[in-house]
């Protein structure tokens, strides 16, 4: 099994001369966050078991800014993105795979402005294309009779546009999907987006992910799936918060696809 | 004597129409108060976009009830001008329906077709009326509706009323007027309602009657008239000003934060005191946006277009859970301080200066904090408003400006600056996880 989770830095390659087809971008909850580095674990085994040659930039990598940006610290933004932008230039690299929509969006959408352009893709269109190609395909009926509820992810969904790409990844592993009443465009954000994941909720009657996780268990759900791993976070502490964590899993997409193989 | 009426008429019309174009230019001048935004770019897809959401309404339609009855209340407005356009004429030339010998056989499907619409419109205000008033939906009943914005949204509705009775009365008289082959009164075929309503007047002396189709036709006119007046003192200015906004919304992907190319440039002679950057650029007089000056005119022009609808409000997870944060009020404020500058324009020349601004005096750090910035205040305008543009502007105002934020934002903001990322951990560690995922 080593094999599958093998990872080359960008260094790596180049200093065997090499340069990756892809650069996944793992960002800081992939990175830092236990939950996280799951998803980016469940990820690398699906693209090493397709034989995708791809590098991460490992301690070359820095947060992308976002964070800062929609809290209004353009300064430490302008910090960050430009380093960023300087170290993928170093590495000739033209495109970047993601396992998190607000480094895929601010990347993707506002880096060019910054002399940062690149082919951007989030994992979940990515996963989708490979499916479309016919390169990836989900072999197990692990997820028979299943119930899976997808939560959307304001940075792919409203920010992007990007709605169908994970269901139809959601579509290949033959379980029962079930929409919650706010979805797609009007789905409900969980709570984390504009810098909100750092910092305490501003006072109110209840927290958003509690309100989001509510209405993901109104369908109910075996498993709600996620494209993000601040959607993530929010909504594994929404279910807790609900006592619902055994009945209940919260999965990224990613993960999803990598258990259907028995890859993880 | 029988030039009395149109001497009147061209008064009353004249006046109106100036004092109410001063308020309309008005509006314009606060307008472009704002910075610069250049969005001239693309013009099919612009006006692609004001036909599908302004003219066509397409976003109303997420939320059907609403939308199908607020589109007889539009596609009356449109058509009815054609009256009113007959009823000026008639008005300054003394004529009666002008149009009606003309168009012959079209003129009575013109009418009837108005008088159909018009129908269609007072059920829909009355059901409006219900909505606000006895059903009291949520989204017209939050704390930034009290006083003024909620009398105002009835006054609206209650001078519908009034327009729309007027016509229908004023065609009733008319058409039994017509029966009775009254002198000056043209033949406009079977109109589609006031061969049912002309019933009513069937036992009204003629003369009388004659005063009764004269108060209508009156109170129409003037009611449109003082309508213009009130329009852009209140939220209805919408009926205009959707379709300028909807051709001028941003087009690019909702995920998009502007950049500020002075930042930019400022941090690359930073990183690299050998940059050659553009230093023609302006800098801003400040960072973010502080008043209504610092936000750019599409911003104001969002401001003046928005008719309190509380779609976005309804939608945003913050005030849904319990947040202060509003995006309508947002909007609402924007437009507030922007009226407030401006009256202080018009009465002080434009160097005074109040010491008011709209952070902290109309918005308050409580609010802004609270926004997640998922879009979906922006997703749910039906005329492409964009709240959280301003938001996000005014929060670069309250941390680079004025350095407030909360302390966990500070705590964040030092780890992405020593450790390259919002937590606390060193940056050495950040590819660990190749070797834990083994």
């Amino acid at each position: 099994m080593s094999e599958l989770n093998k990872v080359s830095t960008a260094a790596e390659l180049f200093a065997n001369g090499e340069s990756p087809e892809i650069l996944f971008w793992v960002g800081c909850a992939g990175s830092f966050d236990d939950r996280a580095k799951k998803i980016t674990g469940a990820f690398v085994k699906i693209l090493n078991s397709l034989e995708i040659k791809f590098a991460v930039l490992g301690t070359e990598e820095s947060c992308t800014g976002d964070p800062a940006r929609r809290a209004g610290n353009e300064f430490l933004f302008q910090m960050l993105a430009q380093n960023n932008i300087a170290v993928l230039k170093g590495y000739g690299i033209k495109k970047i795979v993601t396992t998190c929509p607000h480094c895929f969006n601010i990347i993707k959408n506002e880096y060019p402005a910054l002399g940062g352009s690149y082919e951007v893709i989030h994992h979940t269109s990515f996963l989708q294309q490979l499916i479309d190609e016919g390169k990836l395909k989900v072999e197990g009926g692990n997820f028979k009779g299943k119930r899976i509820t997808y939560h959307d992810s304001c940075y792919l969904g409203r920010a992007n546009d990007i709605y169908e790409a994970p269901r139809k990844v959601l579509e290949t592993l033959d379980a029962e999907l079930a929409e919650m009443k706010s979805c797609k465009s009007r789905g409900l954000c969980c709570g984390a987006g504009g810098a909100q994941m750092f910092k305490e909720a501003e006072p109110g009657f209840m927290e958003v992910n509690v309100k989001r996780t509510e209405e993901a268990l109104e369908v109910n759900p075996n498993i709600i799936a996620s494209a993000c791993p601040f959607c993530m976070t929010m909504m594994t502490d929404g279910v807790k918060a609900k006592n619902k964590e055994d009945e209940v899993k919260v999965y990224d997409i990613a993960e999803l696809i990598a258990m259907g193989n028995n890859l993880i | 004597m029988h030039l009395i009426p149109q001497v009147l008429f061209i008064l009353i019309f004249g006046i109106t129409v100036y004092v109410a174009s001063k308020k309309y230019m008005s509006i314009r001048r606060n307008i472009l108060l704002g910075r610069d935004e250049d969005l001239s770019d693309n013009p099919a897809l612009r006006w692609k976009n004001m036909v599908l959401f302004a003219l066509g309404q397409k976003k109303m339609f997420r939320n059907f009830i609403p939308a199908f009855f607020h589109l007889f209340i539009y596609v009356s407005f449109v058509i009815v001008n054609i009256e009113v356009l007959e009823i000026a004429i008639d008005g300054i030339f003394g004529t009666h329906r002008f149009f009606a010998p003309y168009l012959g056989g079209f003129y009575t499907f013109l009418i009837s077709f108005i008088e159909m619409l018009s129908a269609l419109a007072l059920i829909a205000t009355f059901i409006f009326i219900i909505r606000r008033n006895i059903i009291k939906v949520k989204r017209f009943t939050q704390p930034e509706l009290k006083g003024w914005p909620f009398k105002d949204a009835n006054f609206i509705l209650l001078m519908e009323l009034i327009l729309v009775t007027a016509i229908l009365m004023m065609n009733a008289t008319d058409y039994q007027l017509q029966l009775r082959d009254a002198e000056h009164y043209a033949n406009t075929g079977k109109l589609c309602v006031a061969q049912y309503t002309s019933n009513l007047f069937s036992s009204v002396g003629t003369e009388n009657l004659i005063l009764l189709e004269r108060f209508f036709w009156w109170t129409h006119i003037i009611g449109i008239l003082f309508f213009l007046n009130y329009i852009p003192y209140s939220k209805h200015l919408h009926i205009f000003l959707a379709f300028p906004n909807t051709y001028y919304s941003r087009n690019e992907k909702k995920g998009i934060m502007q950049n500020m190319p002075v930042v930019m440039n400022e941090v690359k002679t930073i990183l690299d005191p050998s940059a050659q950057v553009n230093a023609i650029i302006d800098p801003p007089k400040s960072f973010g946006a502080k008043d209504v000056t610092d936000l750019t005119w599409k911003h104001l022009l969002d401001a003046y277009s928005c008719t309190e609808c509380g779609r976005c409000t309804d939608a945003c997870p913050a005030n849904i859970t319990g947040k202060k944060l509003s995006p309508r009020k947002i909007m609402m404020d924007t437009r507030d301080r922007l009226e407030e500058v401006g009256n202080n324009i018009t009465k002080h020349g434009k160097d005074f200066s109040d010491n008011k601004s709209l952070l902290g005096d109309y918005i308050t750090h409580e609010e802004i904090r609270a926004c997640t910035s998922c879009n979906a205040c922006v997703e749910e305008c039906p005329v492409n408003i964009n709240p959280l543009s301003i938001i996000l502007e005014l929060r670069r105002y309250a941390i680079m400006e004025q350095s407030d934020a909360p302390a966990a934002w500070n705590t964040m903001f030092n780890n992405m600056e020593n450790n390259q990322s919002p937590w606390q951990f060193n940056p050495m560690d950040r590819a660990n996880w190749i070797e834990e995922i083994k």
